[in-house]
């Protein structure tokens, strides 16, 4: 950089509030500096030892105001390693020696013991460890502040993206001084994405000057921050009050829309969570008449799949999730079958011991779990494409991992309806469920039919429970969270139906996440509740009633 | 009272709790210390058959190491198991060996109750009790060491308005942790406030206690929203958008976070997915700390902030001795310690240095000798026994670190003494303890100098 900038940076005397002022300053230089700094790459030359080491020394101090200073001082000097100091400062890996005057960077700080190299020469230096080595610690302003003028010293390589985040941060801090500026920079703009971000930022500028001719631009944008400095402006006695107001309301009602849409997305995914966790409760229930307490220590048994596979597999989580769904419903699936030979089958038709001695299941499988692995919580590491959110506008976003159980959930779903509908096992399932005697007269070897579809919901359970590793804890006690929703959703559904637990799940879903920001998440619960019992009263086959007579 | 895995303990009340203990510790950890035969016996709650009883002082361990507890609890077992074996190296106590009394209260409340009568009256008849972690539990032992006559170290951040003759609190009462970590980000120019907990009573205390104390400070009704969620509750999705809406108004806004146990995970996952981030809307757990974090990829997470009063950064070199015995009693090398831990370590040590200045480990005479006793902490300062069995410890706020770690970016001036009674909730702000010898009250009015609760009382 050239000294024209420290210059510019300097003006803002330390006053005001703390947090502000460092903030603000930092601001300045990012715009002076996306303005100059485009297409424009610095010189840099050596420093000597004795500057590199007093720009390093000033880091040394507890006060986070005087280390953005110093920070500052660097970004803005010609040494040629501030761009290293400066993302090591970042990541708290530059430190100095606690009983000298040298300064280290550490190169790989997992362990105790971590090598690490003179800050200044990069040389070898040994090993250290936090006996030994003070790393420079960093506070959120200032962590702000770093990554600004990391960003800020990248803009010389002027790649889109960087030029558009720098765009972005604009939007609300254009002043008359950097107004110009950044009219020319929109001159030379090529990509249009940049342009409507500059665009934005000059409007809501003129807009704030009181020129209502920005008020166009500013139609329909998301922005939070467009939407904020609007309603300062509609509030006050300036003479474009009442356009602003008119801006501010089509914005206000478009982003009405689409928190709707999201209120919608969240329910749909609460409502597959539901809907993957019930739907092997539906095929057990539903056929057999079992009331499986252990269903939820299976979709246990599935998370716990997800995360050992993830265990052999280190490095690969997405390969390691995508192996767990077979394994998963494997895993799960061979519990299942084991319960059902070993137990349920024992207790056909008295359904009140099914449910105890299942209940005795779950606990048993519990407590394998705490011993085999512990009692804490194990780590299901999300692949990169399962994190994150996929950002549609300013107001709706889609977190990636809540959409990729939707999806999954509706697969699975489908994958289901189609083995009952089109299989030979689907269809002895549907005869057994229907007349088991006539069922039987017919061939139907019921037994093995109650052993595969016992094995099958339970599979669907271990599934379930790959999808939830992703979204919640993997513990011993997470089958117990679900249990009860899962038989609640059946009971809604219809017992039997796999059309009425999706259609349940989804609905509950819903109407939770609908009831939840006006009373919260305990009264949503407890409201959904109660409002399921009522139904139930009215309805006791639930939503979808299995059709014909029934035995 | 709380952490880790409270959890789902609203959802467990009615299941069945294992009665029968079991010995599913940290095998790793003490397998190799102590034969696995004397494991067994240990955590079967059966005391080790000492050759000379009558020349052991015993130390009853009451902490869970099955259900729901197990994951925060069974680390302080360990903990005490290791300062115990390391008095015992240094010469014991009194010139008798400490002898440990493990029994294992399967996170059910009422068994926590059972447990400490049967050992303060049973064979054991242990001289202290190291123990309990929720609110609830610590409620439950109460009425049984006071009629027994025990000594309770409770070692866990807590609500607050108790002070009890028999208990000794080493965590934090509110104005050691919830009050400082408000100031602080105050001073960052926080103008919005989103207080979110768990649904049980250190939340809501907490919370009440934080609602007035912002309203003192000029805050706004609209600037605050207060919302509750169950126990391990995961579905964060819409409590996360709201939060950001009600930080998208224009004014710096922060989360103050009293969530406990598990739900933590999901909503730390949903922020970093929303993509809230420490710089725009900083979060600050009181609940949350190294033990918590080793279930979390905290690469998204960096910023946000926790209020505690040590962390296992802490730059300090007792701090570091303790790790590195820590690490080589679990012959674990990822071992990490947390805030309960040093509480225990402080408490532990008070205790030692009480029953040696009383000369004896009856517990009226320890009662009186630990009061302003004071110990090395961890940080590198001392901690005192305050008159209201409270103690005086430094506040910090660490921010989140990529290695699961948290930086101190604050920490407190001095010490600060811990107050069984909040000054800022109007039907205890006249109320004091002090149960030193004259007065011995701990609930004493001090506008009507009536004392409501305690020996004085009578």
């Amino acid at each position: 950089m050239t000294p024209t900038h420290t210059m510019n940076r300097r003006p803002g005397s330390v006053s005001g509030s703390q947090a502000g002022t460092g903030l603000r300053r930092c601001l300045a230089v990012v715009t002076v500096l996306l303005v100059w700094l485009v297409g424009v790459s610095p010189v840099q030359a050596e420093v000597t030892p004795q500057r590199a080491q007093a720009l390093l020394q000033a880091l040394d101090t507890d006060d986070f105001e005087a280390k953005a200073e110093a920070a500052q001082a660097i970004a803005a000097s010609d040494a040629a390693q501030k761009t290293r100091w400066l993302k090591t400062l970042l990541d708290g890996r530059l430190g100095r020696e606690r009983d000298g005057e040298r300064f280290y960077i550490i190169t790989d700080d997992s362990g105790r013991e971590w090598p690490i190299i003179d800050a200044i020469t990069f040389e070898d230096a040994g090993t250290g460890s936090r006996r030994s080595v003070d790393t420079f610690r960093i506070n959120n302003d200032l962590r702000t502040q770093l990554q600004r003028l990391i960003a800020s010293l990248s803009l010389g390589a002027g790649d889109e993206a960087t030029r558009l985040a720098a765009a972005k941060r604009l939007v609300g801090e254009v002043d008359a001084q950097s107004a110009e500026s950044i009219a020319t920079q929109l001159d030379n703009e090529e990509s249009p994405a940049v342009r409507a971000e500059l665009e934005t930022a000059l409007a809501l500028y003129r807009v704030e000057q009181g020129d209502a001719s920005g008020l166009a631009t500013l139609r329909g944008n998301l922005d939070t921050r467009i939407r904020n400095s609007l309603a300062d402006i509609a509030n006050s006695d300036s003479p474009i009050a009442a356009q602003a107001g008119d801006v501010l309301a089509g914005i206000e009602s478009k982003r009405a829309w689409y928190e709707r849409g999201q209120t919608l997305f969240f329910g749909l995914s609460a409502g597959s969570v539901l809907v993957l966790a019930a739907i092997g409760l539906a095929i057990t229930f539903g056929v057999m008449g079992v009331i499986n307490m252990a269903h939820g220590e299976l979709i246990m048994l599935g998370a716990y799949t997800t995360w050992m596979i993830q265990q052999l597999l280190p490095g690969q989580p997405g390969l390691a999730l995508l192996l767990a769904i077979p394994g998963g419903f494997l895993v799960a699936g061979a519990f299942g079958i084991l319960i059902e030979r070993s137990v349920i089958r024992f207790l056909k038709g008295r359904p009140l011991e099914t449910l105890l001695a299942t209940f005795g299941i779950s606990l048993i499988l519990q407590q394998l779990v705490r011993t085999v692995f512990s009692p804490l919580n194990r780590r299901v590491n999300s692949p990169d494409w399962l994190q994150g959110a996929w950002q549609l506008n300013e107001a709706l976003s889609l977190t990636l991992n809540r959409l990729g159980v939707l999806i999954f959930c509706l697969v699975v779903f489908a994958a289901l309806w189609a083995l009952m509908r089109y299989t030979r096992l689907g269809l002895e399932v549907r005869a057994v469920t229907q007349n088991r005697t006539m069922a039987r007269s017919m061939g139907v070897r019921a037994a093995r039919v109650d052993m595969l579809t016992f094995g099958l919901g339970a599979g669907v359970a271990g599934l379930a429970g790959v999808a939830l590793s992703q979204i919640t804890n993997v513990g011993p006690n997470l089958g117990q969270s679900y249990i009860v929703d899962s038989f609640l959703v059946v009971v809604f559904g219809g017992v039997g139906n796999l059309w009425g637990t999706l259609v349940a799940g989804m609905s509950l879903g819903v109407i939770n996440q609908v009831l939840q920001p006006w009373v919260g998440a305990v009264l949503a619960k407890v409201i959904v509740l109660i409002g399921v019992i009522l139904f139930i009263q009215k309805r006791p086959q639930g939503l979808f009633a299995p059709k014909g007579r029934t035995s | 009272m709380q952490t880790s895995s409270d959890v789902v303990a609203g959802y467990h009340d009615n299941s069945v709790h294992w009665r029968c203990n079991n010995n599913q510790t940290r095998k790793e950890s003490f397998v190799n210390k102590i034969t696995s035969t004397a494991a067994l016996l240990l955590s079967m709650g059966i005391a080790l058959p000492a050759a000379a009883q009558e020349d052991t002082i015993k130390v009853g361990i009451l902490h869970s190491l099955s259900g729901t507890m197990a994951i925060s609890e069974s680390t302080l077992k360990d903990e005490l198991l290791m300062l115990i074996e390391q008095q015992n190296e240094n010469g014991g106590l009194l010139g008798k060996q400490l002898e440990p009394v493990v029994m294992d209260p399967a996170s059910d409340w009422s068994l926590y109750a059972e447990q400490a009568r049967d050992m303060l009256t049973g064979d054991d008849q242990v001289d202290v009790i190291f123990g309990n972690w929720t609110s609830a539990s610590r409620k439950a032992v109460l009425p049984v060491v006071e009629e027994e006559n025990g000594l309770l170290f409770y070692p866990v951040q807590y609500e607050g308005e108790e002070s009890s003759e028999n208990i000794f609190y080493t965590g934090a009462a509110p104005n050691q942790q919830a009050i400082p970590a408000v100031d602080y980000l105050m001073s960052q120019g926080v103008e919005r406030w989103a207080l979110l907990g768990t649904d049980y009573v250190y939340p809501r205390t907490t919370n009440k206690i934080l609602e007035a104390y912002l309203k003192d400070h000029g805050v706004a009704d609209d600037d605050i929203m207060i919302n509750y969620t169950p126990f391990g509750f995961s579905n964060w999705q819409s409590i996360v958008a709201e939060v950001k809406d009600f930080g998208s108004q224009g004014k710096k806004t922060a989360v103050v976070s009293t969530i406990n146990g598990d739900a933590n995970v999901p909503f730390y996952t949903e922020l970093a997915n929303q993509g809230v981030s420490a710089a725009e809307i900083p979060v600050i757990a009181f609940s949350v700390g190294e033990q918590e974090l080793s279930g979390i990829d905290t690469g998204p997470l960096v910023g946000h902030m926790a209020a505690w009063n040590y962390f296992m950064s802490v730059d300090s070199d007792a701090n570091y001795d303790f790790i590195d015995n820590w690490v080589e009693f679990t012959g674990n090398d990822m071992a990490v310690t947390n805030d309960p831990m040093e509480a225990h370590y402080i408490g532990f040590n008070m205790w030692l240095e009480a029953v040696r200045k009383a000369g004896t480990t009856d517990v009226d005479a320890v009662k009186d000798s630990i009061i302003g006793v004071s110990v090395p902490n961890l940080s590198g300062g001392s901690s005192a026994m305050m008159p209201n069995h409270h103690i005086t410890k430094p506040v910090m706020i660490g921010e989140i670190q990529d290695d699961g770690q948290f930086s101190v970016v604050w920490k407190s001036a001095g010490t600060i003494a811990g107050d069984a009674w909040s000054d800022y909730l109007p039907e205890s702000q006249n109320l004091i303890s002090d149960w030193r010898a004259p007065l011995r009250c701990g609930k004493l009015n001090v506008d009507t100098m009536t004392c409501e609760d305690g020996a004085g009382a009578e």
